[in-house]
């Protein structure tokens, strides 16, 4: 037992940050210093996606036969740690690090060939269809019907809290495909490409305050769409059995390092803030303890994740303690960001609707904020997603609570 | 980066777990805390003799077994579960750990009689007026003819009516120096009372005694280093007591949830309880897992050992509170009695978060040590 890294890994985080150091470059690192949800614009976006294709590194996770890089645990959680510190973009997800991973378990040949190398390279960005208006929670009960009708199917109904539908050119979708069949098992994954008629986009501006055309999250309407057969995956009727199989890589991600960095965040607000005795409000003691209090919990995150990184560990703790980080993740993800917005005070309140304006030569805003303060209050508004996203705060206790009542889960 | 106990590490835990099942069920640990003396020797000489325990931490010159902190770590973890009593913590981890850093002569005496089980230490750091300040010290030791005259107070001694020498913190000049006195000095008074986790303590009292020269620990006016890295040390042992505890307590409770029917159906059918064991067992790993990683920074340089130690000791202190009182609500009334042995653990997981610095202390030197400016 040790918390050394080897020679090897220690001139793999040497390769890493020498990487960071020259790809993650001014205009990338501008605009993420104004970015209100981690994430940049779309262009912003594929840049940097389509510079971590070309070292090799975009999909950590995926096997070598499709790209990988065929890291250890280690040097995935290097990889993580090191992007985190560096306040790197996040890789948006919904292709990569989901829907990939079922095309690669359960799609065909041809599936595979076409979508996923467009994939690992950002050359076709993706969006999630599994929400609706009336399932939430209760997934199961999702209603957009799918007919079908010769060599494809007819899509009708509306998907919601869609992240980038406007920048997608391709959607996987649940949709209910027998409703004869138990909630679950009329339930069928498909592929729609998103330039099909009948596909309609409204915007759902979130509190952050997106412009138009960079909103994170849409419904979209689904009127008539004709989605061949081929785009099915798998069998019908299987789609519930795919989507539990990529809920696994959804909740996989370590959030410690992201914790960190929002520490480093606060500790650089702390520091040029005026506390409003003359002094700093880093040596203001109810920052202090409060800071202590969070930095605490995230050192314990931080510490089991490393711990059941770097261990082999057996299918059920591996569920149970994916909804454990998910909840702990994103309680202190909301917990920080709040800490970040108060220790700006009265900062905190001038708000900025197009924050990249000034790198994209836009009309800049009348008071420009300083980097340090930029999109703070955003960012608290826009982490209030956190807790509700891939499955409520509430459902993973749930889920916990599953697993602490079996017989696997405690030992005295 | 290595989680993974090793094979021995797993036997010298199976072995201690398998001779407290036999030796230390709930009912004979009750009954020899109540006793005048308070634990049992046979006992200690069991863990010394039987299972060659004391000697875990110590290199093999000393006639140890190899291992060092994560051995204590296993160690006081399987003593956390069974509610053990016995002076592991000051007279192996604290004892053994000061004189072991301190080697020489000493060492070499007396690392073999504590492996032996005929040495058992108690740590007479704690005064008064200091909380839990260790380097708040009234205590003086003056020089004198082939050594040193100790007078002064200590309070809180854990562990003081067994103990057969105490390692005593005094002032000598403008340092602290540590001294291994015998219980039976000549001006050495002790007073003795029993502490509400089962456990003894006392009070110690020095007028004039007269402490060899030879029995220094380390170099005069220089302990203080020694001092904050044994507390460290001794941090991520009760961390591990408390893990074992926390176990115990989640399980059950878990255990009694489910069995326990009202309305008609168990306990564990109500969401409401769901939630709140869920977050306990997410207090619980949480503190497993930090409690391993302070504990393997314990070699680490001073600071980044000192600000895991501090993170670990808050997060078992809070996680402790919530997981002690949330199973005594969840076993209702019975979860107040002295009847289930749940109470005992929640009083001994109360104790430890008053050990060696509560939760507030340590947030504060968490602060201090993570906002200095070049962090």
């Amino acid at each position: 037992m040790n918390l050394d890294y080897t020679t090897e890994e220690l001139a793999f985080r040497d390769e890493v940050r020498a990487w960071i150091k020259q790809a993650y470059d001014p205009e990338l690192k501008k605009l993420m210093s104004q970015s209100k949800n981690g994430y940049l614009d779309k262009a912003g976006q594929v840049k940097w996606q389509k510079k971590l294709a070309a070292r090799g590194w975009a999909a950590p996770g995926w096997p070598v036969q499709y790209g990988g890089p065929d890291w250890t645990p280690t040097q995935r959680y290097i990889f993580q740690s090191e992007t985190a510190a560096a306040g790197c973009p996040i890789v948006s997800p919904m292709g990569i690090a989901m829907v990939a991973y079922v095309i690669m378990e359960y799609g065909t040949e041809a599936q595979k060939q076409s979508f996923l190398p467009k994939i690992l390279n950002t050359d076709e960005c993706w969006c999630q269809g599994y929400s609706e208006p009336g399932s939430g929670s209760d997934l199961a009960s999702l209603q957009m019907s799918a007919v079908r009708d010769g060599d494809h199917y007819v899509l009708n109904g509306s998907k919601i809290w869609t992240t980038h539908a406007q920048w997608a050119d391709w959607i996987f979708c649940l949709v209910r495909t027998n409703r004869e069949a138990k909630a679950q098992s009329g339930i069928s994954f498909l592929l729609a490409d998103m330039r099909t008629p009948g596909i309609s986009i409204r915007p759902l501006p979130s509190l952050d305050g997106p412009i138009d055309g960079e909103q994170e999250v849409n419904q979209l309407f689904f009127e008539n769409v004709c989605v061949p057969v081929e785009n099915r995956i798998g069998e019908e009727g299987l789609g519930w059995t795919y989507a539990k199989y990529l809920l696994q890589f959804e909740r996989g991600t370590a959030y410690g390092s992201l914790l960190r960095y929002l520490l480093a965040k606060i500790r650089h607000i702390a520091r040029e803030q005026p506390a409003g005795n003359g002094g700093r409000l880093i040596d203001d003691p109810d920052f202090r303890r409060r800071y202590a209090e969070l930095a605490v919990r995230v050192e314990a995150v931080d510490a089991a994740e490393m711990r059941f990184f770097s261990s082999v560990e057996s299918g059920a703790a591996i569920g149970a303690m994916s909804s454990m980080f998910k909840l702990v993740g994103t309680e202190l993800q909301q917990a920080l960001s709040e800490l970040a917005m108060e220790a700006l005070g009265p900062d905190g309140l001038p708000f900025v609707q197009d924050s990249f304006a000034e790198v994209r030569g836009r009309e800049a805003p009348v008071r420009p904020i300083p980097d340090h303060a930029a999109a703070v209050t955003p960012l608290y508004f826009n982490y209030r997603k956190t807790s509700i996203y891939a499955g409520t705060n509430e459902i993973q206790r749930n889920l916990l609570a599953r697993h602490v009542l079996s017989s696997a889960g405690v030992r005295g | 980066m290595d989680f993974d106990y090793s094979v021995e590490q797993d036997l010298l835990r199976d072995t201690l777990a398998s001779y407290l099942a036999d030796h230390y069920d709930f009912e004979m640990r009750r009954a020899a805390v109540s006793t005048p003396a308070g634990w049992r020797p046979k006992v200690w000489a069991d863990l010394a003799e039987r299972l060659n325990l004391l000697g875990a931490p110590f290199p093999e010159e000393y006639g140890g077994l190899g291992g060092g902190a994560i051995e204590n770590a296993i160690v006081m973890e399987e003593l956390g579960k069974a509610l053990v009593v016995e002076p592991y913590l000051g007279t192996v981890v604290i004892g053994g750990g000061l004189l072991r850093q301190a080697g020489g002569a000493l060492a070499a005496e007396w690392l073999p009689r504590i492996i032996a089980g005929h040495a058992v230490l108690a740590f007479a750091a704690a005064e008064r007026q200091a909380r839990y300040s260790l380097g708040d010290i009234a205590a003086t030791a003056a020089p004198a003819e082939g050594g040193y005259r100790l007078n002064g107070r200590k309070t809180g001694v854990a562990g003081g009516p067994w103990a057969s020498q105490f390692l005593v913190t005094a002032r000598s000049g403008p340092g602290i120096s540590l001294l291994l006195v015998d219980a039976g000095a000549r001006g050495l008074t002790r007073s003795d009372y029993p502490t509400i986790d089962g456990g003894r303590a006392s009070d110690l009292s020095f007028d004039d005694v007269v402490v060899p020269a030879a029995r220094l620990v380390g170099a005069e006016g220089a302990a203080l280093p020694l001092v904050e890295r044994i507390a460290d040390e001794a941090i991520c042992a009760l961390c591990a007591e408390a893990v074992g505890g926390m176990r115990r307590m989640l399980a059950d409770t878990v255990a009694y949830a489910s069995q326990r029917k009202q309305f008609g159906v168990p306990l564990s059918t109500f969401q409401v309880l769901q939630h709140r064991m869920a977050d306990m067992y997410t207090a619980l790993e949480q503190s497993a897992a930090l409690t391993l990683v302070a504990t393997m920074k314990l070699d680490r340089p001073a600071a980044e050992r000192a600000l895991a130690a501090s993170a670990a000791k808050v997060q078992i202190g809070n996680a402790a509170k919530f997981i002690g009182q949330s199973a005594v609500q969840i076993h209702g009334g019975m979860g107040v009695t002295e009847e289930l042995s749940l109470g005992h653990y929640f009083r001994r997981a109360t104790a430890i978060g008053a050990q060696f610095g509560n939760a507030d202390f340590h947030l504060r030197r968490y602060a201090d040590l993570s906002l200095a400016d070049a962090a």
